[in-house]
């Protein structure tokens, strides 16, 4: 590591002690501010990681480290901010004004303690035992993640608050028969009473969790080192092998003490209303920072306070004066939330209690003794009026004639429909109000025309996401009230989305590009919208694409059915559905590759690839696989690429299922569907997941009851995993929902739109599509299975189409005035002993490098 | 070896007003490109909507790969283009400039269409 630069006298510098979300956050406000103008920036954090996002860190085993991070290059885009990980800051001196770290001393000018919380461990027997464990950091959940899958079978969880439950839910994700063991009479008792924690507790124990209230650890117990379980008093002992420690937070304010700062009573750095320490020059912020004398265990103060210091450090006047501490818990499938004055501690405050204990919901409002305004309530089994309800307590407005309809169940409610006014705070995470939203959509310069540009510009719903629907909501009123449409444009040439493109085309029987521009577009269209309408058409007619009305309107690809690659040449790709090959097709494979001089692969879709095919030799090469019994793998389309299976209960010794057949079934049904993107699917024989089934677009995992059907994963740039559409299904409902899912998916997405963004953006986004495949309440199931059923029975094969088609064949020629001449640009050079393509400076004249008369 | 091939290599010299003959129209798909071999080089050859007749240089200068008679060809605003199939930079067709960045062009080629018969001559302009 470099030694750090020398202080340059006329740039004061700026220390940051803690790499996490709020130290983050005052980098970014100190960049966006100007601060790094005057000011060089040095972050110093103690993880490996660079920041995270820590209140999203359960989904870590779902979405990995890198869907986390907060900065995912490492760096920050300002060459004057340095930021230094896994190094800790092992001292203060306030009067030298240097830290000490790793790398020696570090003079400061201004100095920012942001080194977060520790969880606490109480001081009972053994808990350095081995299989003990807190959950905080990446580290953590590695270090449970590894003991579970080393063996571990029983975890405890002490602790039955917000971050207890959510590493319970973690443990049991990873396969972990769990128990929650607290002390108190009920679960999150910070947040809910008892009846909320009643409710709560029954959701809690049907996601399969074991809940012990009034149970206090009293040991953790152990035999060679190795934890066996907790010892709890006035109880028997529980047996478990990994334990989880989450009691509550303290604030990491060890430096800060050290150093002479004052601390407050019960922890945490003391600072002022600027989040100034007793020393002029060191600041504290986030959940290490105890603002008068109070330390908040949320993201949201911390960010506050971020932008606070750093506003004193440009000469601003902003000021910490407290936090709303609103929580909603995000543990799968059960909701809880709790805001504002909860317990009702305000003089006079009014309960309304809404609860039904079949349904597993219970719900209250406090409400100011004249029922004029909401002061705070709990939400438990269904928060979604949290998003709303929130921002009333913050901004006081008067509450609506009949408060009790806020709460009642959707339908009878009128949650939705409360109109917000401006200042109400919509993002309690990134402070932002309704306003600061209006605003982003309606400014002159670049608005924001959809609520993920909001998100983005803003922050509103980047962090818990909770309050996504309102803000969306928000959205969305604002452009209707400007009767404005937003422009969701395909191109300069069709003013209509996909979708509308989709409906107009097949309403209007059109069977050309040159007809749908007539009718819809302007101009000659681009590589943008023909594309679309090729696809569209496809997908409506199953026509060749090469016909002679749109073969001039194809994707690149789509053009010679084949995938151009770096040099010109192309790839070809038959068909191995399912992955599976007989000898026979091995031996013809082989044989074509080398016959032809292709470099030859085994593709992450379990086929192969035979690459550096000339395009003149396409047909050649097709002849030889279609006689052979191969068929096109429509590698080259936005269409059905492979269906992956693993070997399945044919020959697994765990398999439950026939895994194989069915996906070669899929892959034969559903080939050749052209479609807004590429899809791809995996069976699975078993839970084992072998074919990475959850990483595709549509996953089905066998089950010993029949197959789980998963839609909308992703791998790619932005990997997703595909979530739970149905349970248990007999193969023929399985195929039923996916001609279903596929179908809307064909007709509803956008351009290169893949599953998972389509889901998400879909209004009701999972529900919906479950709505509509499972529930049919659209009505719409047996028109999306009979198109299905005409796409599969006019499915013919393109390539050996093409091959009967001497119009269709003419094109596959290097030069139209010399057909046996190959093109002189293209050469290859050889790798590990196969073809690998040399790319030329310029154009290669033949005329000159090979002389007159002999261009061969 | 072909005749015509022979022919157009041996009569090869750029700008200097020789024709080379490379197809009937008809076998250019309207909106559609075809990759002619002239005076040694591979010469992309475009027709429009409107029936015009253009000819680029077939390497497109970004991958350096000889494909650009196999993109799209459209409308930007009033300007006739291609898209290259490689990564989708658009080319005007009747001066090879490249609309995504005016530093980069391609040579256009003079193109004319006699008795049916599609005939590039040199390169436009100065080289
Ligand atoms: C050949 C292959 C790599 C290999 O050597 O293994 C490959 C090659 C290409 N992939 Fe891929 N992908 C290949 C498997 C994958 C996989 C793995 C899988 O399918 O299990 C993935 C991740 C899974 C997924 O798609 O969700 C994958 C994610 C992508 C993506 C990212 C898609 C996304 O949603 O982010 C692209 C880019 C795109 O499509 O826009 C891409 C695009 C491409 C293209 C088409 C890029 C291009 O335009 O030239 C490559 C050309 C293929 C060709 O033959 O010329 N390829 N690609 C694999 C062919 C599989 C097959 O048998 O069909
Ligand atoms: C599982 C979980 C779920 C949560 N859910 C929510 C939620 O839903 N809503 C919410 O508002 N909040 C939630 N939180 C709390 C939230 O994560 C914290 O409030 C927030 O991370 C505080 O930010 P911070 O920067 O102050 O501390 P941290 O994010 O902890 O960052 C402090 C960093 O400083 C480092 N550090 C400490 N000492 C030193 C040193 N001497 N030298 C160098 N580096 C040092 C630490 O290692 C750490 O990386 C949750 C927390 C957890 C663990
Ligand atoms: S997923 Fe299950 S059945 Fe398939 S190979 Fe893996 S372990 Fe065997
Ligand atoms: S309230 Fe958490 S992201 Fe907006």
């Amino acid at each position: 590591m470099s030694t750090p630069a020398p202080r340059t006298p006329d740039r004061p510098r700026l220390v940051v002690v803690g790499h996490g979300m709020v130290g983050h956050r005052l980098v970014q406000a100190a960049i966006e501010r100007g601060l790094t103008e005057t000011h060089d920036v040095v972050v110093i954090g103690d993880e490996t990681h660079a920041a995270y996002d820590r209140v999203g860190l359960t989904t870590f085993f779902e979405v990995g480290a890198e869907a986390l991070s907060l900065l995912p290059t490492g760096v920050y885009d300002d060459p004057r901010v340095r930021l230094v990980l896994g190094s800790a800051v092992t001292g203060i001196d306030t009067a030298s004004r240097t830290v000490r770290f790793a790398e020696g001393d570090l003079a400061y000018d201004e100095l920012v303690l942001a080194t977060g919380a520790a969880p606490f461990v109480p001081p009972v027997e053994g808990r350095d035992l081995e299989g003990c464990f807190v959950y905080r950091t990446l580290g953590d959940l590695e270090a449970i993640r590894d003991a579970a899958t080393a063996g571990a079978r029983v975890g405890a969880v002490v602790g039955g608050g917000l971050l207890g439950l959510e590493a319970a839910n973690a443990l049991r994700q990873l396969g972990l028969e769990t128990h929650v063991v607290e002390m108190a009479t009920r679960l999150m008792a910070v947040q809910v009473d008892d009846a909320g924690g009643a409710v709560l507790r029954r959701h809690v124990e049907a996601l399969g969790l074991t809940v012990h209230t009034d149970a206090r650890t009293t040991a953790v117990l152990g035999e060679d080192g190795r934890v066996t379980g907790l010892g709890l008093a006035d109880a028997d002992d529980l047996p478990a092998d990994l334990v989880v420690f989450s009691a509550g937070i303290r604030p990491r304010d060890a430096l800060a003490r050290e150093a002479g700062l004052e601390v407050a009573e019960r922890g945490g750095v003391l600072v002022d209303e600027r989040c100034r320490t007793s020393d002029p020059h060191v600041w504290a912020v986030g959940e290490c920072a105890a603002p008068a004398g109070r330390v908040y265990g949320l993201v949201a103060p911390g960010y506050a306070m971020a932008e606070v210091v750093v506003d004193a450090l440009v000469g601003g006047p902003g000021t910490f004066t407290g936090a709303d501490m609103s929580t909603k818990l995000k543990l799968m499938g059960v909701d809880v939330a709790s805001f504002g004055d909860a317990f009702a501690a305000t003089e006079g405050s009014l309960e309304l209690v809404y609860a039904d204990a079949v349904a597993g919901v219970y719900k209250k409002l406090v409400v100011s003794d004249d029922g004029r305004t909401l002061l705070g309530g709990m939400l438990v089994g269904d928060a979604s009026a949290y998003g709303v309800l929130r921002p009333m307590v913050a901004s006081g407005i008067a509450l609506p004639d009949n408060p009790e309809d806020l709460i009642l169940p959707a339908g009878r409610g009128a949650a939705t429909e409360v109109g917000l006014p401006d200042e109400a705070q919509v993002c309690s995470c990134n402070d932002v109000s309704k306003a600061d939203i209006t605003a982003a959509v309606a400014r002159e310069d670049d608005p924001c025309d959809s609520a993920s540009c909001v998100t983005r510009c803003t922050g509103a719903g980047s962090t818990c996401g909770s309050c996504k629907p309102v803000v969306k909501k928000i959205v969305e009123d604002f452009f209707a009230e400007q009767g404005r449409v937003v422009d969701r444009s395909l191109c300069e040439h069709f003013a209509m989305t996909r979708q509308e493109l989709f409906d107009a085309i097949a309403v209007g029987g059109h069977t050309g590009f040159d007809a749908v521009v007539a009718a819809h577009g302007t101009g000659r269209g681009c590589d943008v919208c023909k594309p679309t309408v090729a696809s569209i058409l496809a997908s409506l007619l199953n026509h060749h694409v090469l016909d002679a009305a749109n073969r001039v309107v194809q994707d690149t690809n789509d053009a010679y059915l084949a995938n151009i690659q770096k040099n010109g040449t192309y790839s070809v790709m038959p068909r191995i559905a399912g992955g599976e090959v007989t000898p026979e097709g091995l031996v013809v494979l082989g044989e074509v590759a080398r016959d032809f001089g292709l470099y030859t692969k085994i593709t992450g879709g379990q086929r192969i690839d035979l690459l550096g095919a000339r395009m003149e030799d396409l047909p050649a090469i097709w002849r030889r696989l279609v006689d052979a019994g191969f068929e096109s793998g429509h590698a080259y389309g936005k269409s059905l690429r492979t269906v992956k299976s693993c070997v399945g209960s044919t020959w697994c010794r765990y398999g439950v299922q026939d895994s194989t057949s069915l996906a070669i079934m899929l892959e034969h049904r559903y080939r050749g569907l052209r479609s807004p993107h590429k899809i791809k699917g995996g069976v699975s024989g078993c839970a084992r997941e072998c074919a990475e089934a959850r990483g595709k677009d549509f996953g089905v995992i066998a089950t010993e009851k029949g197959w789980n059907l998963y839609v909308a994963g992703n791998g790619g740039a932005n990997p997703v995993h595909a979530r739970l559409l149905a349970q248990d299904l007999d193969t023929e409902t399985l195929v039923r929902y996916l001609d279903r899912f596929l179908m809307y998916y064909v007709r509803t997405a956008d351009r290169l739109q893949r599953t998972a963004p389509w889901v998400e953006g879909l209004d009701g986004g999972l529900d919906r599509v479950r709505e509509v495949v499972v529930d049919d309440a659209l009505g719409l199931g047996s028109e999306l299975e009979a198109a299905m059923d005409a796409h599969v029975d006019t499915y013919v094969d393109e390539w050996a189409a093409t091959l009967e088609d001497p119009e269709k064949l003419a094109r596959f020629t290097s030069f139209v005035n010399a057909p046996d001449v190959p093109d002189p640009n293209i050469s290859f050079g050889v790798t590990r002993g196969q073809a690998e393509p040399v790319l030329h400076e310029g154009p290669v004249d033949l005329g000159a490098t090979i002389g007159v008369g002999a261009p061969r | 070896m072909n005749e015509t091939v022979r022919e157009t290599v041996g009569g090869s010299a750029s700008g200097t007003g020789t024709w080379t003959p490379v197809c009937p129209l008809s076998r250019i798909d309207v909106e559609g490109g075809v990759t002619a071999l002239v005076g040694g080089r591979a010469v992309a050859v475009f027709r429009t909507f409107a029936d015009e007749v253009f000819a680029l240089d077939n390497v497109d200068p970004f991958s350096r790969a000889s494909v650009l008679a196999r993109g799209i060809v459209g409308t930007r605003g009033d300007v006739d283009f291609v898209a290259s199939p490689m990564h989708k930079q658009a080319f005007a067709l009747r001066t090879g400039e490249c609309l995504d960045d005016p530093t980069v062009r391609v040579a256009a080629y003079d193109v004319r269409v006699v008795d049916g018969t599609v005939e590039v001559g040199g390169v436009r302009g100065a080289r």
